[in-house]
């Protein structure tokens, strides 16, 4: 004898058993559960097969060949190690890896410490946060496509606002410095740009961490008479540390990788200033065509990326442990 | 049941036939592939008179120029059927001949008789032969096209500016006929309140990503004595790209950067030059001949305000090449009807009117016409400047020899890392791995 179904869930799943043709109940019955689990997950699996893992099979295989895509008539060859070898000896990939370790450094940095002070402002729930809360997620709202564009116009030393505005508190003439244009500052550019748009990413995962903290911790702190700094360096930053390196990883992995920004913003210019590694990897595939060569790049940018990601979350299994 | 069942396949047949249609060539319609500016306009219009001589009709895929490269590189080598006819870059020629991407129209040309000595003979080199300068040809010039400068001749007329001009320099105030003159005429108005607004001396070719600042800096580099090769088809290129007179030519386009190029213009190309001259910020800036005629046209900047000259000239006389000839492409559905327009584009008649629509025709019925020079206030300069073009490699690995060269150029132009000799070097020690690797070093 079955149980009654009691909550709505079950009472819904109950009446579309009841509902299905009698001919298709029967066939399905006599699959066993873990068949039926096999034929729902296939379709996905499948598709993760074609659109993951066989490209990266394949990106394997091209990475020890000559193969270039612009000539599909040309005998492919194998090279062995040469396209590793060349990649990990040239010195231009090594600098845009330097501009890229840089950009996801002071990024992170950035929005890290700017995220969790604005997560922190608005977990105190002042008159009106709910309406503060929704303006500071406007920008990771917009397309990268569109911030970029915009970012570019304030930027224009002659009728650009950030120029103004900066000429405004400093008295230095707006159309005498160019944020995209000089090798010194075409990189704060896109740092000031990044961090605009998705600190607020950030702030919600640390919003997210602040607001899981049980009150009665807080209450048996006060109980305690410990000060409002020693509690929030006792308990608001361990308990919500697990979220702000959940927040660092999804950042870090996503800068690692970052494109549409800086093409958009400076192409990797001025010369190769803001050239990252990402940027690099699509003027070797798709402009100069090296496609063997750019698959071992790529390749090395993705174990980069994995075995630091599964460092960090080792480490941050620990975090949650403790 | 087994009505539902076949309503649902007729109507996923139906879906799928609706997707699958547009990349179908019907055959009495071509499609034709080429870059999204204003001579395409022209031909657009010009292509009229093609479907209503042959009723096929025509349609345009027209790609923005920074993608231009990108898109149609991609549609070849994915073997796509997109287009039927294409007015391709000149350096595709070399990798489009060896990789069959296009058709060989010598027995087509000789079949109709289509002679390529009817055609300049600077543009039928550049636009239509490979191995370069052979009678081998895989294309018909389409339109001619090279760099040149446009100047704000009601600036230039001013009283006062021509007297201190005069005294500071002791000539007049006009079009420069050197890179150093270019270089004292653009650092003259440079700073300079004109109108209302301050102004710059000249807009010039920085972008980085695809072919701007090659294009730009060849243009003072090829004056200065610049080449790519001691021996032509040697590929020795020590002593030539990195010679005393290359290092000079790279060291002015660099001074004329650092001098008068407006605020922000790091990664500029054509659309931002012509918007600079537009807006009223520069006395010059250079750019295709392409553009010429719009810019005549122009409400605002056109007419009698502006002026338009060759690329000055230093040791030698010389311009970077533009334009492009237009090839069928191989994996077409529609042959002969692609060739059917090529020998329709062919006619003397149709080239004079593609002129006269904007088209920068290249046969020598419209440039040997007595009235040409005159038809047009940068008709004698195109003809002037189509005799003295250099192009770039035209190999089948140009486009990573671009990339070399964009990438040195820009490194050492706008972000002053380094020298013009260093750059150059560096740029050698580039080409020469990639000649290499291509096995003919």
């Amino acid at each position: 004898m079955t149980d009654a179904p009691s909550t709505i869930a079950e009472r819904s799943a109950d009446m579309l058993a009841r509902s299905t043709p009698a001919s298709i109940a029967v066939r399905v019955r006599g699959l066993s559960d873990r068949v039926i689990a096999w034929l729902f997950i296939t379709p996905t699996i499948a598709l993760l097969l074609a659109i993951n893992i066989f490209p990266l099979i394949w990106a394997v295989y091209l990475s020890f060949t000559n193969f270039r895509a612009n000539r599909p008539n040309a005998e492919i060859e194998g090279v062995g190690l040469r396209n590793y070898q060349r990649v990990l000896n040239d010195a231009d990939i090594w600098i845009a890896m330097q501009t890229t370790a840089h950009f996801v450094f002071w990024t992170i940095l950035l929005q890290t410490v700017i995220g969790f002070a604005l997560a922190y402002l608005i977990d105190r729930k002042f008159r009106g946060h709910a309406f503060w809360t929704t303006v500071i997620l406007i920008p990771m709202m917009l397309s990268p496509a569109v911030v970029g564009n915009f970012w570019r116009f304030l930027y224009q030393p002659q009728i650009g606002l950030f120029n103004y505005i900066v000429s405004y508190f400093t008295g230095i003439p707006p159309s005498s410095f160019e944020m995209l244009g000089s090798v010194t500052l075409a990189p704060w550019a896109i740092i000031i740009v990044d961090t605009w748009m998705w600190t607020p990413y950030v702030m919600l995962i640390c919003l997210a961490g602040l607001r899981s903290i049980p009150d009665y911790i807080y209450e048996a702190a006060e109980v305690d008479r410990a000060s409002a700094w020693r509690q929030f360096w006792s308990i608001t930053v361990p308990m919500a540390l697990p979220f702000i390196m959940l927040a660092v990883l999804f950042r870090g992995i996503e800068n690692f990788k970052m494109f549409d920004m800086v093409i958009l913003l400076t192409g990797g210019g001025p010369g190769s200033t803001t050239e990252v590694a990402s940027i690099t990897l699509k003027r070797e595939a798709f402009e100069s065509w090296l496609t063997g060569r750019s698959s071992a790049f790529a390749i090395i940018l993705f174990v980069a990326v994995f075995g630091l990601a599964n460092i960090y979350v080792k480490a941050l299994n620990k975090v949650k442990q403790r | 049941m087994r009505k539902m069942t076949k309503a649902l396949m007729g109507m996923s047949s139906a879906l799928v036939l609706s997707t699958a249609i547009p990349g179908m060539a019907k055959a009495d319609e071509l499609t034709l592939c080429w870059a999204a500016w204003d001579p395409a306009n022209a031909l657009v219009e010009l292509s009229k008179d093609f479907t209503a001589a042959s009723g096929t009709a025509m349609k345009f895929e027209f790609v923005p120029w920074p993608n231009f490269a990108d898109r149609i590189l991609n549609e070849l080598n994915s073997g796509g059927k997109l287009c039927d006819l294409l007015i391709g870059d000149s350096q595709w020629i070399g990798g489009s001949a060896e990789n069959g991407y296009y058709v060989k129209l010598n027995d087509f040309f000789d079949k109709e008789g289509i002679k390529m000595s009817d055609f300049a003979e600077a543009a039928v080199n550049a636009y239509s032969t490979w191995p370069k300068g052979t009678p081998n040809y895989w294309a018909l010039p389409a339109m001619g096209d090279a760099n040149g400068w446009f100047y704000r001749k009601d600036w230039f007329a001013k009283p006062e500016l021509q007297a201190e001009f005069k005294q500071k320099y002791g000539r007049d105030l006009g079009p420069p006929q050197t890179w150093d003159e270019l270089k004292q005429v653009a650092e003259f108005f440079t700073g300079r309140e004109i109108e209302g607004q301050k102004v710059y001396g000249a807009a010039i070719f920085t972008e980085r990503a695809s072919e701007g600042i090659t294009m730009g800096a060849t243009s003072a580099l090829y004056p200065y004595g610049f080449k790519y090769e001691q021996t032509a088809g040697k590929y020795d290129m020590d002593g030539a790209v990195n010679s005393p007179d290359a290092v000079a030519g790279l060291e002015a386009y660099k001074a004329l950067y650092k001098c008068c190029q407006p605020p922000g213009y790091t990664d500029s190309y054509m659309g931002e030059g012509l918007d600079a001259f537009k807006s009223g910020q520069v006395a010059m800036a250079m750019n295709w001949f392409a553009f010429f005629p719009g810019l005549y046209k122009d409400e605002k900047v056109g007419g009698d305000k502006i002026g338009f000259f060759v690329n000055p000239k230093q040791k030698v006389a010389a311009s970077t090449l533009g334009g492009q000839g237009i090839s069928v492409v191989a994996n077409t559905d529609n042959l002969d009807g692609a060739l059917a327009y090529i020998k329709w584009f062919a006619q003397p008649e149709v080239q004079k009117k593609w002129w006269a629509l904007g088209g920068y025709a290249v046969h020598n019925a419209v440039l040997t016409d007595p009235s040409f020079k005159d038809s047009q206030p940068f008709a004698a300069g195109f003809l002037v400047a189509m005799n003295q073009v250099q192009d770039f490699w035209q190999e089948p690995s140009y486009a990573i020899l671009l990339q070399a060269m964009q990438k040195r150029l820009h490194d050492y132009v706008v972000a002053d890392q380094g020298t013009a000799q260093e750059a150059l070097d560096a740029l050698v020690k580039d080409w020469k791995e990639i000649f290499e690797d291509e096995g003919k070093l």
